[in-house]
């Protein structure tokens, strides 16, 4: 088999998953548009021109065009973390599909891929709602904006592999509490959604360049804003290294639990 | 040769699963493994499919090395896992046509051929209820024919029919024997010597990992169990004290007390000959496997 056909051949098993999945959601298609249009709404008119008020512009912007390009990059890792765990691993073991699917030429990697597409593609649905509201309010700046796309595409899988990782190691649906607790949450309240990083003490900004969330942030904010980004190759990097080693990390342990 | 099995071992966790386990199966037959409970049939299978690596030994199925062929090897196989794993989240014909797309079939023969195993399964009529809705025999059947989507060469069952009412049981077989009528190779594991008995030309019984036997169902029989057995009641078999003699062999397992012999005529008539003081309700059918395992394992199948 040549370079080329191997690609397409692990290409076609990741996208059969990916499709798996689409179709399944598109079922579910009301509740999920729900979730996408109606969670970043309620942040925005609650925090956004609520907080707002009291907080007033930051950095010569208005509080809830700072929050409006927060949300996305953090809807991206809620999305993409939220799917790699509680639904990847209902399909991992309560719901026995991947046994299922393994019966066939698909491979455990392809699955795994495939999971990887999917979560990327909720991440970028759910990215896509919240920029048409902030459109619609009037808080995007610039065409500049639709760079965030390829962003958001980076950190989801940046946020993906950790969360299938968790899935592949939990034993069940209870231990997602230490990840998101110790890992999610976190990473919500002190990457930069909500305020800029540079309002916290000096060693809590350092730590916090650790984590993928404040680099998605620091890409996404100027982009919408019509603002210049500042150390992009920087920011992409470190989301490239979680994403990367991730990817191959939660490859790995698929494999170890699917191939005995 | 479909499948050859050369000294296949598996340890899980310091274990033996299975314990050096040879066999072959000829494309077009079907090959039973028997055993009871956690006698390494799945593991088997498994290992059979590429899902499992052998701890050591050979394994070559369409004559391609497993597991390093696994997927290749896999797209001529159906396979009916033990349990049901039908995708919840879809429909009955939703099932069928999502695992042609994993087998990478073309679009219309995926709808025709789903159309066509719906019907021979009786399962058309409820092709957009989802497998939840659905009762055990019919979910059973859909992961059959769930399983011919890519008319496989060969079909791996496991423990098929466990479960089912026997209404069900006999459809699967009436379909199981035309698809080996059409050439189909099948491997079928079960804990039921009936089913064995009726559909395999060729077994293999397993205990503890251990291949004990093997043969057509009817070697077996022949070689280890006389032809005909009368089952009575232990306390009746008792207050009689039955004796083993030349005609006869008596085994006693749990409550009952089973009679083996060649000349069926002179235990029927010693039996008769007992009931005439006080009846004695016996049973008198031809040996079948059951007898077999009872007699090389010491055991009832079921325990
Ligand atoms: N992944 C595993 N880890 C530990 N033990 C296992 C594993 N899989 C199977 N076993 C053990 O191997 C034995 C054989 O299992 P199995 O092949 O499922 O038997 P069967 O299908 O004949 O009932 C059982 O005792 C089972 O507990
Ligand atoms: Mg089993």
């Amino acid at each position: 088999m040549s370079l080329l056909d191997s690609i397409n051949h692990f290409s076609y098993g990741a996208f059969c998953i990916w499709q798996r999945n689409i179709l399944v959601w598109k079922k579910l298609i009301g509740p999920a548009l729900m979730l996408h249009f109606g969670e970043p709404l309620i942040y925005l008119f609650g925090l956004g021109y609520g907080i707002g008020q009291l907080v007033g512009d930051i950095n010569g912007i208005s509080y809830v065009s700072f929050l409006a390009t927060g949300i996305i990059a953090s809807s991206a890792m809620t999305t993409a973390s939220l799917e790699g765990t509680y639904s990847v691993f209902t399909r991992m073991v309560p719901q026995q599909t991947y046994k299922a699917i393994l019966t066939t030429p698909i491979k455990i990697e392809q699955i795994i891929a495939g999971e990887f597409l999917w979560c990327a593609n909720k991440a970028l649905f759910s990215s896509t709602a919240i920029l048409i509201i902030a459109t619609l309010l009037g808080l995007v700046e610039s065409w500049q904006a639709l760079w965030v796309f390829p962003i958001i595409l980076i950190s989801s899988i940046a946020f993906a592999a950790p969360a299938i990782i968790v899935a592949a190691l939990s034993p069940s649906y209870d231990y997602f509490n230490y990840y998101f607790t110790l890992a999610v949450t976190p990473m919500f309240i002190l990457c930069g959604v909500f305020y800029p990083i540079s309002s916290m003490p000096s060693a809590m900004q350092i730590a916090v360049q650790f984590l993928p969330l404040t680099h998605t942030v620091e890409l996404v904010r100027p982009l919408m804003l019509g603002q210049d980004v500042q150390n992009t190759f920087y920011h992409i990097a470190i989301l490239l290294v979680y994403a990367g080693a991730g990817t191959i990390l939660a490859m790995h342990i698929a494999r170890k639990k699917f191939r005995l | 040769m479909i499948i050859q099995l050369k000294n296949i071992s598996k340890i899980i966790n310091n274990r033996i699963i299975v314990n050096n386990l040879s066999f072959t199966m000829r494309a077009g037959h079907c090959f039973g493994l028997l055993g009871p409970n956690g006698a390494g049939k799945t593991t088997t299978i498994n290992m059979i499919l590429g899902l499992i690596t052998p701890s050591s030994g050979q394994l070559t199925v369409f004559d391609m090395q497993q597991p390093r062929h696994g997927s290749k090897i896999r797209k001529k196989i159906g396979v009916v896992s033990q349990e049901d794993n039908l995708d919840p989240d879809f429909s009955v014909f939703e099932n069928l046509i999502m695992h042609g797309r994993y087998f990478r079939l073309a679009k219309d023969q995926i709808v025709d051929q789903a159309n066509s195993l719906l019907a021979s399964m009786e399962l058309l009529k409820h092709k957009d209820l989802k497998p939840l809705q659905l009762s055990g025999g019919m979910r059973r059947r859909l992961s059959i024919a769930r399983a011919l989507m890519n008319t496989p060469e060969l079909i791996v069952l496991d423990e098929p029919t466990t479960g089912l009412d026997p209404q069900v049981r006999h459809l699967i077989w009436e379909r199981l024997r035309e698809l080996r009528n059409q050439g189909t190779s099948i491997l079928l594991t079960t804990h039921y010597m009936e089913e064995a008995e009726r559909l395999c030309d060729e077994l293999m019984i397993l205990d503890q990992g251990i291949a004990i036997e093997s043969g057509t169902p009817r070697e077996l029989i022949n070689q280890h169990i006389e032809p005909h057995v009368f089952e009575l009641d232990k306390s009746a078999a008792q207050t009689h004290s039955l004796k083993n003699t030349a005609s006869q062999r008596i085994e006693m397992i749990g409550d009952t007390v089973y009679i083996y012999t060649t000349q069926s005529h002179l235990v029927r008539q010693h039996l008769d000959a007992l009931s005439d003081d006080q009846q004695i309700h016996y049973l008198h059918r031809p040996a079948n496997l059951e007898d077999v395992f009872l007699k090389i394992t010491g055991r009832d199948l079921d325990e």
